[in-house]
């Protein structure tokens, strides 16, 4: 599903990721940990095309495909999202109008007729069951006014409505009190099919109690500089980051 | 016919050209109207064509209107076709009374087409002087009268014609006024239309005013209106500027508000090369409430300048602007909003926001509040931003597939949408918000609706 081969980011001359690989096959669940400033965030936002960091190197494929030869949002077409560590609250654009038109972007790019009113009023009711989120929030501006923990609902919510094939979670958890924290896992556990990859970039381990990773990456200083299974984020949890610090200094 | 021509000699032509007129100026109107003639040219005289520079001309060269040759019509034109039929307003579905005034002379079928109530006045100001003269002597030329308004005197000189409207005590209006302004001519044409509006007690009434080019010659249209409004009177304004880009536009509006009234009023400017709007509101009685609104969408080498300024002369009032422009191309702009806030206003709310958006590096926008407080039990703000797209946003709506354009459409109309969503007519929001989209796409002709197709 996705390959990363070497790939170096920066921003403003300052290297930021040094050479990241990665494999994600269909059906995974891989996590992302790692210490502040490692380089998390970076790589999410480079995989689903900011414009801000400069890619220095490597390669990216996406079912195939030169991801990093694509615009932001033919990545998106093509099935890739990002829910974002800080969603951005568009005052004036209506969550209905935003999600039909993305959906309709979506279908044109896959040469489908767009949706119906009909239609999609529908499969905006279903997905608002899956993820628990309130009817107030469609019904007002992308965000405004949101709570964090709205926020981050809001975007669980647009993952179901957009069904990507590999869904990145930057930090979903942050900010997030425990029945908030349930009910974002639980939506990303329901929308989990055998064909759809996850990567949930985290700060702590509490989340991977909910999503349970297949593979537990440790991102420090630019490169993964540990693989393992969901055991290794139980250890790191114990341990805290200075064990992976140490070991990286040592070595 | 091009050549530059300063501002000086350009003044004396004008003056030139009312001296040599003043007879067909006068003829067939009353005393009430005439009798202001003489000194407003002399106070022309005395200000000049506002240069760019002057106090309330900070970003804008007024010489860019008035630098031009024009010709000028001191007769009603006689008019050969019936407007009616070659004009369809872009503003379509929309249940009003229509009024139409060619070249600033109202129409004559006007009656028998408006379909107006007969409990309410609307007439040319020229019949108005005889039917109604002593409301023409109380209000006629009342507020405009020569308070540093160069442009305004300089109307009052020339005004021969516009449209009186008056709403008598009690009345409400359930379907909006919608008045059409057309200009169309085979000469270079400069006008000077006059407008007065009389909302008595309690009434209730909506004004839509659309400002339209029917041919593409240059037009210089410098409108003076005033209105007033009495106690407890609703009263609103929208005015959609669509002329074509070799036009020049000069509106100034004065409102006096009387005790509990609250009006509004929205400008939205579309196409037009030169615009230049004055709004100036003063509070008369306690507890009124004022609301001003403008939205700008501008490209090309367009500028427009809107300058408010709200008088609050006694206690107890609240006003509310907000004004946003969104440039492209080489479009400049200019907001100034005063707000006087008189020793005795006590309680005054007073708030301002200029928000405007440069698309491109060559685009360019001045803006200036300006805030006067000598009172010391008050809340007022103020805010004004210019700014690029915001990046993080557009990158949230890429990266949910929606593509670079429609990104941009979508973020552009959303922050238009704040000043459509304070118009107090829901039919009319809707219309607006579809000529913004229209306008944002490229899509709005300015001849829009119109099979002449004089271009």
């Amino acid at each position: 599903m996705l390959s990363i081969k070497n790939l170096k980011a920066s921003v403003d001359g300052k290297e930021i990721l040094k050479g990241i690989n990665l494999e994600v096959k269909a059906g995974e669940v891989h996590a992302i940990m790692g210490p502040n400033g490692s380089g998390k965030s970076t790589l999410s936002s480079v995989l689903a095309g900011s414009e801000r960091f400069d890619v220095d190197g490597g390669e990216v494929t996406f079912n195939g495909k030169n991801l990093l030869d694509m615009a932001a949002e033919d990545r998106a077409r093509e099935g890739l999202f990002l829910s974002f560590q800080y969603p951005i609250e568009i005052p004036g654009v209506s969550m209905v109008n935003f999600m039909k038109t993305a959906v309709n972007e979506h279908r044109k790019y896959l040469g489908q007729d767009s949706m119906s009113a009909g239609d999609f009023l529908k499969m905006l009711r279903d997905k608002k069951k899956v993820v628990e989120i309130d009817d107030r929030l469609t019904s007002r501006s992308v965000n405004e006014g949101f709570s964090g923990g709205e926020k981050k609902k809001n975007e669980i919510f647009q993952m179901a409505m957009l069904e990507p094939k590999l869904a990145i979670l930057d930090e979903t958890d942050s900010g997030l009190d425990i029945d908030a924290l349930r009910v974002v896992a639980n939506g990303v556990n329901k929308l989990k099919t055998k064909d759809n990859s996850t990567i949930v970039i985290t700060h702590y381990q509490r989340l991977l109690d909910h999503i349970i990773p297949d593979f537990v990456h440790i991102l420090y200083m630019g490169r993964i500089v540990k693989s393992g299974g969901k055991e290794l984020a139980l250890e790191l949890e114990e341990k805290g980051y200075d064990w992976i610090k140490n070991e990286v200094a040592v070595g | 016919m091009s050549e530059t021509i300063d501002s000086n000699t350009m003044k004396y032509k004008l003056i030139n050209l009312y001296q040599q007129n003043k007879l067909a100026i006068d003829a067939g109107l009353t005393d009430s109207m005439n009798k202001h003639r003489e000194e407003s040219i002399r106070y022309f005289d005395s200000l000049g064509i506002p240069y760019k520079g002057d106090e309330n001309y900070k970003y804008t060269d007024m010489m860019h209107a008035f630098g031009k040759m024009y010709g000028y019509a001191f007769k009603s034109p006689k008019t050969v076709v019936d407007p009616e039929t070659i004009f369809h307003c872009a503003v379509p579905d929309l249940d009003t009374h229509t009024i139409i005034l060619e070249n600033g002379w109202y129409y004559a079928k006007n009656q028998e087409q408006s379909g107006l109530p007969n409990t309410i006045v609307a007439l040319s100001i020229r019949e108005a002087t005889e039917a109604y003269p002593e409301l023409i002597e109380k209000h006629y030329n009342e507020q405009a009268n020569n308070k540093g308004q160069a442009t305004t005197a300089f109307n009052t000189a020339f005004a021969q014609d516009g449209l009186f409207l008056y709403i008598p005590e009690g009345v409400v209006l359930e379907k909006p006024i919608q008045v059409i302004n057309l200009l169309r001519g085979t000469n270079p044409l400069l006008v000077n239309q006059r407008n007065l509006i009389v909302a008595g007690k309690n009434s209730q009434s909506k004004l839509i005013v659309c400002d339209h080019t029917l041919s593409h010659q240059h037009f210089l249209s410098n409108t003076v209106t005033e209105v007033f409004v009495d106690e407890n009177a609703i009263f609103d304004f929208y005015n959609i500027q669509n002329q074509h880009n070799q036009s020049s536009q000069v509106t100034s509006l004065f409102i006096t508000q009387m005790k509990n009234s609250n009006t509004l009023c929205n400008t939205l400017t579309l196409h037009g090369g030169f615009v230049r709007n004055n709004i100036h509101i003063k509070f008369k009685g306690e507890h009124c409430e004022a609301n001003a609104y403008g939205l700008a969408i501008v490209d090309g080498k367009q500028h427009v300048d809107n300058y408010t300024f709200i008088d609050h002369a006694v206690p107890n009032c609240t006003s509310n602007e907000m004004y946003k422009t969104i440039l492209d191309d080489e479009a400049t702009g200019a907001f100034n909003g005063k707000i006087l806030v008189r020793p005795d206003a006590q309680k005054t709310l007073a708030f301002q926001s200029n928000k405007n958006i440069c698309l491109t590096n060559t685009a360019r926008f001045y803006t200036k509040p300006q805030l006067e407080i000598y009172a010391d039990d008050v809340k007022c703000s103020h805010g004004a931003t210019v700014g690029q797209m915001d990046e993080d946003a557009l990158f949230y709506l890429k990266s949910r597939g929606i593509g670079g354009h429609e990104a941009k459409m979508m973020l552009m109309y959303a922050f238009a949408h704040e000043v459509l969503s304070h118009i107090r007519v829901p039919v009319l929001a809707e219309r607006y918000g579809e000529l913004v989209e229209k306008r944002l796409r490229g899509e709005l002709s300015r001849c829009e609706g119109c099979f002449v197709h004089c271009n």
